[in-house]
């Protein structure tokens, strides 16, 4: 009984301890960068490489050169598990002590927390992925998805299948399939391909793949195969992606007409599948491998040094890249919002003219040691995503290689779906326009 | 001692039917009442308002609605997290189409919605019983699940559907640009009017019939009790409930959500609440939303408090392990939940300090 009334006493008095928790602890000696992480949880095989990613960069600014221009990063990871609910409270938490960018890396999160920062005054970097129509920077001047969008992405993909063909009027009469979760996020590249079925006569099939079993695809793959789609996309995530290789794979699906949304191309998704997935494509923003000289100064600078929990063999690979190039993002925005607010601990309104004013020309990128890793990137008041090209990487059996070279968006085709969009949201959720000069 | 309620008589009907007979609960009941509208927004900060109090505000709703129909009628659901998505999306829907309506309406029209979809999957529970009706109510999880994810109507064709900025009496009091406080009146309005409504319900004729069709609905039915009609009812209202948690869980939370946050792991995570709060109560639907939602924000919390240097990946297993073994304790101490705790403690303050 002693333990029992003990006990329950500890959480009484938790439970009265509990209202001073949220007391807001501003991060005055640094730049606070907050990380919304998922280490655990069913995504945590893709979260760990990015999170991983994104620390490495920041901790090897912070050993080698001490910061950026002399003022530390103090980065603090939140765990979300991937969870919607999670990731609101640790923006909440973390918005008060300073927050200058958040990278949310869930659609769930990327979209629950857009309304918010614009009251709170601090951007979201939704690097390649989240709300597509937040690309039109006169709607939603805080959110940023640069370098390019899942439309733009779409558009490449049939771009690429165009000159494959050889030419967009051989397109026409060919029949164009897109195996997809069946969630929002997979839905996405869906009016861009109609749209561009229309326009060039192709036929156009959609796949969908419940979450709930996305990893028994038989009676997708099985329609597929009856159907037998000249060329198939798939926008995956998770256990969905390897699960369709394998079902392409099974039905003998020319691998090398199979072309995945850059979130289906990690070494997980194909490593099992190994040498029969040789010849998949996907799209691809940043460098693979890691044959780049910052390589090596992370592995001086960083591997091994606390905090940071990378294991060697995790450079190079797709998702850590994807961190790293995103890191290189923030950390050049802060640097261009240095350059005209000077050398202090900017705010989120701060970086937000430094996201939007970034110029990460190919000289910068060999002067970080990484040349060529990714295509120089700008973006302007009105758009957000900067109409960056995309190339495709394939699978070759062991590793993903360079496949395609960099292919520009149909900008004339996309960007008028964004406008629309967010002309739609500014209306139904009573968004100002802002003017662009 | 200080908790007795000998010399404290009952001279009338209404007297001694009051919600709070002794007196000492009606003082506590007052405090608490200060404290939650006054000293709460004037002391809380923006993130106990919004991370820990609207979401126990709306989760107390849905964990009584939940009630009224499992604690109270005996009718398990698994559904709610579909009603509630049927309350987001319908509040989403008229809040676009008719932007004069007022928001208060809007809330409370769409747990007609909610309770509209309840009766309609409630017409199962009137051939099956238990664990059947159990999986009977899955499938509405289900099919709303599919329905709000597949037919863009419902989502206006976007990702998300959104919790539209809305004022009352010049009070932005929905959307991201409303205050905490805003939103954390309106979330405590919503949860004191309905609760007391609730209470109300189960103390009056149409309670006692839950609780005869819960303890034994053949011989309910022999007295008189018309199983139809009490059992829909319970499906209706119960929905009401969770379709107007649904909204406010929308509108004052995630301002903007897909409808797949409105899953299966929804409809447990209220069925936890009441099963630790306390079946058939409506304090134990507090008491259970409260320790679902706050534990893990105060086990999130701990190390930065404490000062420990753990990784933030560690903090969530150990978050996860700390919140599992203190739901079995709680259910080992007491499995009837945290509202029989507090009875047993009630009982035992009578004698204090002599007890006997």
């Amino acid at each position: 009984m002693t333990f029992k009334r003990s006990a329950l006493g500890l959480i009484a008095a938790a439970a009265i301890v509990a209202p001073t928790i949220g007391a807001a602890q501003a991060a005055q000696d640094g730049i606070y960068i907050p990380l919304l992480t998922y280490r655990t949880g069913p995504f945590a095989d893709s979260g760990t490489p990015i999170a991983n990613g994104l620390n490495d960069y920041f901790q090897l600014l912070n050993t080698r050169d001490g910061g950026i221009n002399g003022v530390k990063l103090i980065v603090e990871e939140c765990e979300t598990g991937y969870k919607t609910d999670v990731g609101v409270e640790c923006y909440e938490r973390t918005k008060t002590k300073g927050a200058v960018v958040y990278n949310p890396y869930s659609t769930g999160i990327t979209n629950a927390i857009i309304p918010k920062t614009p009251d709170d005054k601090i951007p979201v970097l939704s690097m390649g992925y989240g709300l597509t129509p937040a690309a039109d920077g006169r709607v939603f001047p805080w959110v940023f998805n640069m370098p390019t969008t899942y439309w733009s992405q779409a558009s490449v993909f049939v771009k690429y299948v165009a000159q494959q063909e050889g030419g967009f009027d051989k397109l026409k009469g060919k029949k164009i399939g897109l195996i997809h979760l069946d969630h929002p996020y997979g839905k996405e590249p869906i009016p861009t391909l109609q749209k561009l079925a229309g326009m060039y006569g192709f036929e156009f099939v959609t796949y969908p793949v419940p979450p709930k079993t996305m990893q028994d695809q038989r009676s997708t793959w099985e329609k597929i195969d009856d159907d037998a789609p000249d060329w198939l996309f798939m926008w995956g995530w998770g256990a969905m992606n390897p699960t369709a290789i394998k079902g392409a794979i099974d039905v003998d699906y020319p691998m090398d007409h199979f072309i995945g949304v850059w979130w289906s191309g990690n070494e997980s998704d194909v490593r099992d599948s190994g040498k029969k997935a040789e010849g998949y494509l996907a799209g691809e923003f940043h460098g693979v491998g890691d044959d780049w000289p910052l390589f090596d100064e992370i592995r001086k600078y960083v591997i091994g040094k606390s905090p940071s929990q990378t294991p060697e063999s995790m450079l190079g690979e797709t998702l850590y890249n994807r961190g790293i190039m995103n890191a290189v993002i923030v950390a050049e925005a802060i640097r261009t919002a240095m350059g005209k607010f000077g050398n202090k601990v900017i705010n989120g309104e701060e970086m937000r003219w430094g996201l939007e004013n970034i110029n990460l020309t190919a000289a910068r990128l060999k002067e970080l040691g990484l040349e060529g890793f990714t295509i120089p990137i700008r973006v302007s008041c009105e758009d957000h995503e900067g109409n960056h090209p995309v190339y495709l990487k394939r699978w070759d059996g062991s590793k993903w290689v360079k496949h395609s070279d960099w292919i520009s968006p149909m900008r004339n085709v996309v960007r008028p779906l964004i406008e629309a969009e967010a002309k739609k949201l500014a209306e139904e959720r009573h968004l100002p326009i802002r003017e662009c000069k | 001692m200080i908790y007795r309620e000998a010399g404290q008589f009952k001279t009338s009907y209404a007297a001694d039917q009051a919600i709070f007979p002794i007196l000492q609960d009606r003082i506590a009941v007052a405090i608490m009442m200060v404290v939650a509208l006054v000293v709460i927004p004037m002391f809380g900060s923006d993130y106990f308002l919004e991370i820990i109090m609207i979401n126990v505000l709306f989760f107390s709703l849905a964990a009584i609605g939940l009630n009224l129909l499992t604690g109270y009628t005996g009718q398990i659901s698994l559904g709610t997290g579909g009603f509630m998505a049927v309350g987001a999306v319908s509040s989403y829907k008229m809040a676009i189409l008719f932007p004069d309506l007022n928001i208060i309406l809007i809330f409370l029209l769409s747990g007609l919605f909610a309770a509209a979809v309840g009766i309609l999957f409630g017409l199962p529970s009137l051939r099956i019983k238990g664990f059947y009706l159990a999986v009977a109510t899955l499938a509405a999880q289900f099919f709303l699940d599919w329905l709000f994810l597949r037919v863009d109507w419902f989502t206006n064709a976007s990702t998300a559907i959104e919790g539209v900025p809305r004022s009352l009496f010049g009070v932005t009091i929905t959307g991201p640009a409303a205050t905490p406080v805003a939103k954390y009146y309106v979330a405590l309005g919503f949860v004191l009017v309905f609760a007391l409504i609730a209470k109300n319900l189960v103390r009056s004729q149409v309670g006692r019939a839950w609780m005869a069709i819960r303890d034994m609905d053949i011989a309910a039915e022999i007295i008189g009790i018309r199983p139809l009609r009490t059992k829909l009812l319970a499906f209706a209202i119960s929905s009401f409930y969770c379709g107007i948690a649904g909204s406010l869980m929308l509108f004052l939370f995630y301002d903007s959500a897909e409808p797949d946050l409105f899953d299966i792991n929804l409809s447990f995570k209220v069925l936890f609440m009441i099963i630790i709060g306390g079946l058939g109560s409506i304090l134990g639907s507090f008491l259970g939303a409260a320790f679902i939602v706050t534990i893990p924000v105060i086990l999130t919390n701990a190390p930065d408090l404490l000062g420990l240097p753990i990784s933030s990946e560690l903090a969530k297993h150990l978050e996860f392990m700390i919140f599992g073994a203190l739901i079995i304790f709680f259910l080992i101490v007491e499995p009837h939940g945290l509202a029989r705790l507090w009875q047993i403690a009630k009982e035992k303050l009578r004698q204090w300090p002599f007890p006997y």
